[in-house]
């Protein structure tokens, strides 16, 4: 079952058109705002209009009609693109981002641009400057973060789809808070260009979708090489998998390091449910042990950092955006007036982070112990896909979504939403995330890791996993 | 008490491409600010760098032509700073992973005789835009045109050891640069830029003194005053009993004296780290194998064929010619258009040079240079009027020949034509006459000069004296 397939079918079959799918995206986004759900930053029924008569005037596409959301800080030349920051208020991009080209071109229209935490840090989109997203379930708890916005979009079924970025979890994180699909592809199989940058070595494009098959298509149109980015790899776009995957023979493997004892118990009976249904469905399960992933939450604490300092040094207030000329009126108090009211607080925590770590001094203690660990994690993963095994499967977060203002204060819980998925972005492998179950009528994901470049075989076992699993089910029931 | 002075030379050169380091903008010099840039070089949100591999290629030329060792695998890196000409608030550069390292350059030390400088490293990076803080009163405006511009760095090792060094270095290292076309190396339009870190020691000292950089010298010229007035500002500092800090000053072009940068501006912790938007530089050998290829022939070994080949030429000769390739490539042409090369290399290195200093062309080409080198061999224009004649090819197309015979410049031989001429002469100048039959020898010199203005240059003056002496003597 696919949204995304339904929309393109009923429009080649004349039963819908893009004109009427934008009047329909309109009132469903006039429905969220009454919602107050705050997972919009920018839309309008004229831009859906002009969206709708562009590709009336272009050929049949694989996404053709379809309304595809966007996170904020993926630049796109017919909204602003704010990032979800003060310092980018009202700042208009003079081009596409690649992975926006390429929607377009496939017939995909864009829907919306979503909130965010601000420049994608955080893992609540409670640390927007343009307030927090609320959870389409619950408008007391938070939708996860860092595309928060993205995933109730999805969730409340305003879109069927949307583009969200991951650096540590941001996709996969709110997918599971929401009980929706989110895909992280391979670093380097989506384009990067255009997508504003937090942590380069680590930043993803990633997928939301209602379904499996719904991220599948979108992620099929969004990925292959890119010109202008060199860190693409020079690869076709991932493939559609041919339906579910048959797993009769395969090997998941469980990382005993992603199932502690103190997990919540909620969280384990859904998981512990997934994994009877992967059996059932003839996988061989097998324990298997990441030992550095443990380290993997403050790795990533160093090096995101560390690249974010550096790639949000541009806002300086010089060329555009948000510019403060500062008393005294000289560079220096411009810098600072600009970017001390351009920021907000988890950004200059990040921004201080990053400049202390890279600091004479400080370098080799932080970031070079940093980027050996970041290897030793991913070795782990290399030496695991090696001994046969084909998947991994996690629980994808280590609670259900958490209540807003729970965890803005003290940040190192925060970042502990994170200790599943880091790992697999500092090793730059696929991964996924899809709903498994209800703790007390909030989602959880489960959680896929493939090896590098496997995203088709994984987006089947998906397929198959969703086909097999009721994920409104209570776990603890 | 003397000192010796130790110089290392951080040279920055414009590579030769059409567009910048990381993306697709023209290079240019002198167009309206901020007319040559694109998402990519003004730091935009969201905007990528992707190397230029003609960039690259250039980069790896010049290590080649330094002799140097060029890594297969280099890293570039980010030098983060705030500054509003620097879009990003980093440049791509290379730090710890150089595209290159070791080389050297050689010349002829004033002082010392040959010597050889050593390379340290050659680095790829990409260049800032430009802060005008005279544009507008009060305020700074930038230019990002030069945003992005390919640069590579030569830092040299601490071998130079006088401000006069430092020169002949700097004029070497653009030869080599020019020759292989990989920079056209021009301070004047900031493709060619240098710092020096220079300190003071006694003779035989081992261990380096204190040193400071010396930035803003805009000519080589002022690299070597620059230098002369830091080594006597150091060697001042430790005569009376104080000590050098570790700084770095401005050269101030009108006073010839260097000052102090403001110290916030020079306290910088870079920050490097590996840039990760780009993938590490990986050449492969075919890469490196043609833009050996590309190289040519360097100039120290094109100078030493020069002496070889060229039997009637002066190692000075040698030296001058190849300071320019275009220069050297001339002077093979008109020698193979079948003019003496000794008489071609004066030609060359005087006249020539000086129309191609002006213009920028030799306006003359060689086989015509050639045929006029003849013309003078053959005895038919003198040497001044082939002067003569030459000023007039730059304007036209005609053959030496026909223009010697235009202006009436060709020699005239003929005993008849000299006998009247000098026949003419002695009779203007009788007293002259009487006091030369007196024994005044030295007169006949003043009665050629005579018949040669008489006959407006065209009396052969290997033919005039004798028939003076004749009639001088009746």
């Amino acid at each position: 079952m696919s949204r995304v397939a339904e929309i393109v079918d009923a429009i080649r079959a004349g039963q819908s058109s893009p004109g009427a799918m934008a009047r329909e995206v309109a009132a469903r986004l006039a429905l969220a705002e009454t919602r107050a759900l705050n997972a919009v930053l920018a839309w309008s029924s004229d831009a859906l209009d002009r969206e709708a008569a562009r590709i009336d005037g272009q050929g049949r596409g694989a996404l053709t009609g379809v309304p595809v959301a966007i996170k904020d800080n993926i630049v796109t030349t017919e909204q602003p693109t704010t990032c979800g920051s003060k310092i980018l208020e009202g700042y208009v991009s003079p081009f596409d981002a690649t992975a926006v080209v390429r929607l377009r071109g496939a017939g995909a229209m864009i829907a919306a641009k979503t909130n965010l935490d601000e420049f994608a840090m955080g893992s609540s989109t409670e640390h927007s400057a343009f307030g927090r997203v609320h959870h389409p379930l619950d408008p007391a708890r938070v939708p996860g973060g860092s595309s928060g916005g993205s995933a109730a979009v999805v969730a409340a079924h305003v879109v069927p789809a949307a583009l969200g970025s991951e650096t540590g979890g941001s996709v996969r994180q709110p997918a599971s808070f929401c009980g929706i699909v989110g895909v992280k592809p391979t670093y380097g199989r989506v384009s990067r260009y255009g997508l504003v940058a937090f942590g380069s070595s680590l930043d993803c494009i990633s997928v939301f979708g209602e379904t499996t098959d719904d991220a599948a298509r979108i992620l099929s149109v969004i990925s292959g090489h890119d010109p202008l980015d060199a860190t693409t790899v020079d690869r076709p776009p991932t493939e559609m998998p041919d339906g579910p995957a048959s797993l009769d023979g395969m090997t998941i493997g469980l990382p005993q390091e992603y199932f502690p004892d103190d997990l919540d118990p909620g969280v384990r009976a859904a998981t512990d449910r997934a994994v009877s249904v992967l059996r059932e469905l003839g996988a061989k399960v097998k324990p298997v042990s990441l030992p550095h992933s443990r380290y993997a939450v403050p790795t990533y604490y160093v090096i995101a950092p560390a690249e974010a300092a550096s790639n949000l040094a541009r806002y300086d207030g010089a060329r555009y955006g948000q510019r403060v000329v500062g008393e005294g009126g000289g560079l220096r108090d411009l810098y600072r007036a600009t970017r001390g009211a351009g920021f907000g607080p988890e950004v200059r925590r990040r921004i201080l982070i990053g400049t202390y770590v890279l600091s004479a001094g400080y370098y080799d203690a932080y970031y070079t112990k940093a980027q050996q660990v970041r290897v030793r994690i991913a070795q782990d993963f290399g030496q695991v896909f090696g001994q046969g095994v084909d998947y991994l499967f996690t629980p994808t977060t280590p609670t259900p979504a958490f209540a807003a203002g729970e965890r803005t204060e003290d940040p190192v819980s925060m970042y502990l939403a994170d200790i599943f998925t880091a790992a697999i972005s500092l090793a730059g492998l696929p991964a996924m995330s899809l709903p498994i179950g209800r703790i007390d009528g909030l989602p959880i994901g489960g959680q896929l890791i493939a090896p590098a470049f496997d995203e088709t075989g994984m987006l089947a076992v998906g397929m198959a996993l969703e086909q097999a699993i009721d994920p409104t089910a209570e776990a603890l029931s | 008490m003397t000192w010796e002075t130790v110089i290392g030379l951080e040279v920055h050169v414009q590579l030769a491409t059409e567009s910048k380091m990381f993306c697709g903008c023209a290079v240019t010099f002198g167009d309206p600010p901020n007319t040559h840039v694109c998402p990519v070089c003004l730091g935009l949100p969201g905007a990528l760098p992707v190397p230029n591999a003609l960039a690259v290629g250039l980069g790896v030329r010049a290590a080649l032509a330094l002799g140097a060792t060029v890594h297969a695998r280099s890293v570039f890196a980010r030098k983060n700073y705030f500054y509003p000409d620097l879009p990003k608030g980093y440049q791509i550069s290379q730090f710890d992973r150089p595209l290159s390292t070791g080389g050297a350059v050689r010349f002829t030390s004033a002082e010392r005789g040959d010597v050889v400088i050593s390379i340290t490293r050659l680095h790829l990076e990409e260049d800032a835009g430009k802060s005008l803080h005279d544009r507008f009163p009060g305020k700074t405006a930038v230019d990002l045109n030069r945003a992005g511009a390919p640069l590579a760095e030569i830092v040299s090792g601490p071998d130079l050891r006088s401000p006069a060094e430092a020169r002949a270095y700097l004029v070497t290292l653009k030869q080599i640069l020019e020759f292989s076309g990989i920079s056209d190396c021009s301070m004047e339009k900031g493709s060619l830029r240098v710092d020096a870190n220079l300190s003071i020691r006694r003779p035989g000292e081992t261990i380096l003194g204190t040193k400071t950089e010396v930035k803003n010298m805009n000519s080589f010229a002022n690299v070597e005053r620059a230098l002369t007035a830091e080594r006597d500002r150091q060697a001042g500092l430790l005569e009376q009993g104080g000590s050098v800090t570790q700084t770095t000053l401005l050269f101030d072009a009108t006073t010839g004296t260097v000052r102090p940068m403001r110290i916030k501006e020079e306290s910088h912790d870079y920050r490097y780290f590996p840039e990760p938007d780009l993938p590490p530089l990986v050449l492969d050998q075919s890469l490196i194998e043609h833009q050996r290829e590309q190289l040519g022939e360097l100039p120290e070994a094109m100078q030493q064929r020069f002496v070889r080949q060229y039997r009637n030429i002066t190692a000075e000769d040698a030296f001058e010619l190849t300071l320019e390739k275009g220069l050297a490539q001339y002077f093979e042409r008109v020698v193979e258009a079948g003019a003496d090369d000794k008489k071609a290399a004066n030609w060359v290195r005087t006249e020539a040079k000086s129309a191609y200093n002006e213009s920028g062309t030799f306006g003359i080409a060689p086989d015509r240079l050639a045929s006029l080198i003849g013309l003078v061999d053959e005895g038919v224009v003198s040497l001044q009027a082939a002067k003569r004649i030459f000023t007039e090819l730059l304007q036209t197309a005609e053959e030496p020949r026909h223009v010697a015979e235009r202006l009436q410049l060709l020699q005239v031989a003929d005993t008849d034509q000299l006998a009247a001429w000098v026949a003419e002469v002695l009779a203007a100048f009788p007293d002259e006459v009487a006091r030369y039959r007196e024994g005044e020898t030295k007169l006949m010199g003043f009665f050629v000069g005579q018949v040669m203005k008489t006959s407006k240059g065209q009396a052969d003056p290997k033919g005039v004296q004798p028939v003076l002496a004749k009639q001088l003597r009746s």
